[in-house]
């Protein structure tokens, strides 16, 4: 019956009809949120009475007025700096990892294998690691002399514990980034490197003016993506140290959530969670800003 | 002279790449040996030591009968073939409208898929929540299944490549012979785009295997406990006993550590071919 259509007419009703519920999902679970998200923020709901009193900017004047709030940032700062150390580690690995080199097949295997691990089991598997009595980093630092360092609480030091979870991270995401840069180094024409060998150039000059900006893009995504992340941290400090030290660990995502759920505080929450949106975008728009003044591409 | 010179860079080459695989190691050595230990064995050794027996699996059986974990798994396993079998279908349907027909709205479409990359999905939460109970989806295993169905735009490029690969004759053809469009999706597109469809069948099991936020966060009830949350709860119920969280940690970790050395080639094509564009 259908396919006695004209095929104009099957055309409009594939469009329709297919398109019809991915959209809907879309629309009710990522831009519908986002909507009622702004709503929240003028209000003081607190997440379960009927009526959700307007508030006006109160909320916003509430997160930039107090100091607590946005001192959590900077306990993302730390994700934020392993990032960065990720990404310089994960380039480094790609580059020796695309050159001519013995069992390169098994290495990006088992630099990879932590992004497929299941995060809770890894964060229990740090939190042991990392314990300071039984851990097996202060045995293992011990064992090779370094007894200073061997009676570090690393999870109990407010001053070193976002470095700590966030070294976590490290572990389980430059594998990833490694993947990505190798397969924009293999995008590069073999023939610019022949060339630059006949000119004399070293490896250090190839990599400079060749290897790094011709993987322009995609390192500009991944800083991109660490910048985001940073901001973003959640699960980690939350399975591990539930915010401890003394809330020195909590991040401010993990702010949202408690101040949401468990201060029962939607109209803050909201707020909160709309100016770490705002942030976002605001990365991704000076990232596009950058990237088109250094415009060749 | 030269000779020697590269020998030594090769040298700091291995060094290097040995000191990354001891660091990724490392940690899963440390759980795999004590979580063959017995409690007396485990308090009176080394945590680096190695155990006396690695046929010692009381931890697993323990494992197994206090935590709950058969349920987990079976829960995130209902999971996991829904959400994909659904997951697939709109992932294909979205790509097979915006790979082959040209319409007004058609840049809406794929920016509206695009945008939404942006908005962190952790941030909108506090709103999604209340969807969720209004649906009257909240403790049931819909919450997580609907949160995850809808395709996200690395999907969506991903099977735009592979349409565009497959030759636009072949959809002319079939329409020679009268096939309508809803045929030629079905038995044309469909089936070539299998080979992207098994390897983001991978990478969705992994990632809804790994996420412990939604099941946290929308199914609290005991009986509902995805592999995650029951290793957590499992961990504060038994807190100090490392032996036994460490053969629950290994449990959990192994089925994805299996899948991924016999897949890793199409795991390696997922990602780089989704992130890399």
């Amino acid at each position: 019956m259908f396919g006695t259509l004209s095929y104009n007419k099957q055309k409009t009703i594939i469009i329709v009809s297919f398109l019809l519920i991915p959209l809907i999902l879309l629309g009710t679970f990522t831009y519908y949120p986002a909507l009622k998200l702004v709503y929240y923020s003028f209000t003081n709901w607190d997440g379960y009475s009927p009526e959700k009193p307007w508030v006006g900017l109160d909320n916003y004047k509430e997160v930039f007025s107090n100091p607590d709030i946005f001192k959590v940032f900077t306990h993302n700062f730390a994700y934020f700096v392993m990032g960065l150390i990720q990404n310089i580690v994960a380039i480094y690995f790609a580059v020796l990892l695309n050159s001519k080199l013995r069992g390169k097949n098994a290495f990006r295997i088992m630099l990879f294998l932590p992004y497929i691990m299941n995060g809770v089991a890894v964060a229990f598997m740090f939190g042991y690691v990392f314990d300071t009595t039984n851990g097996s980093l202060n045995l293992f630092l011990n064992s090779i002399g370094l007894t200073g360092l061997g009676q570090t609480s690393w999870l109990g030091t407010e001053t070193l514990v976002n470095y700590s979870l966030a070294s976590t991270g490290l572990w389980r995401f430059m594998g990833y980034n490694m993947v990505i840069y190798i397969a924009s180094l293999q995008a590069i024409p073999r023939d610019i490197y022949e060339a630059s060998k006949i000119d004399g150039a070293s490896s250090l000059q190839t990599l400079w003016r060749i290897t790094l900006p011709n993987m322009k893009t995609v390192i500009q995504l991944n800083l991109f993506l660490t910048v985001t992340g940073a901001l973003e941290v959640f699960d980690l400090p939350f399975v591990l140290t539930k915010g401890g030290p003394a809330g020195a660990s909590q991040t401010y995502v993990q702010r949202v959530v408690d101040t949401a759920f468990a201060f029962n505080n939607y109209g803050l929450a909201s707020a909160m969670s709309i100016i770490l949106l705002f942030f976002v975008v605001v990365v991704l728009l000076v990232q596009q800003l950058v990237l088109s003044r250094g415009g060749d591409k | 002279m030269t000779h020697s010179k590269f020998r030594l860079t090769d040298f700091f080459k291995y060094l290097s790449l040995l000191i990354g695989v001891f660091v990724v190691l490392f940690p899963p050595y440390v759980v795999i040996i004590n979580a063959f230990k017995s409690t007396d064995e485990f308090n009176s050794s080394s945590s680096m030591a190695l155990p006396k027996s690695f046929l010692n699996f009381d931890n697993f059986v323990a494992v197994f009968q206090r935590g709950g974990l058969l349920s987990g798994f079976g829960n995130v396993l209902v999971i996991i073939i829904i959400t994909l079998t659904l997951n697939i279908l709109f992932g294909t349907m979205v790509a097979y409208v915006l790979g082959r027909f040209s319409f007004k709205l058609k840049p809406l479409v794929f920016g509206a898929y695009l945008v939404a990359t942006v908005i962190p999905s952790i941030t909108t939460q506090v709103a999604t929540f209340g969807i969720i109970k209004n649906m009257g989806l909240y403790n049931t295993l819909g919450a997580p299944i609907v949160l995850y169905i809808g395709a996200d735009v690395i999907q969506i490029i991903l099977y735009l490549q592979f349409i565009r690969n497959i030759p636009v004759d072949l959809d002319e053809n079939a329409m020679v012979e009268g096939a309508s469009l809803f045929k030629i999706y079905r038995s044309i597109i469909f089936p070539l785009l299998a080979p992207a469809t098994a390897t983001l069948v991978i990478l969705k099991t992994i990632s809804i295997y790994n996420d412990m936020y939604i099941p946290y966060l929308y199914m609290p009830k005991q009986s509902l406990g995805v592999v995650t949350t029951i290793l957590m709860r499992f961990q504060g119920v038994n807190s100090g006993e490392w032996n036994m969280i460490c053969a629950a940690i290994l449990l959990i970790l192994l089925p994805t550590v299996v899948l991924y050395f016999f897949l890793q080639r199409y795991i390696f094509e997922g990602v780089t071919s989704g992130a890399v564009k």
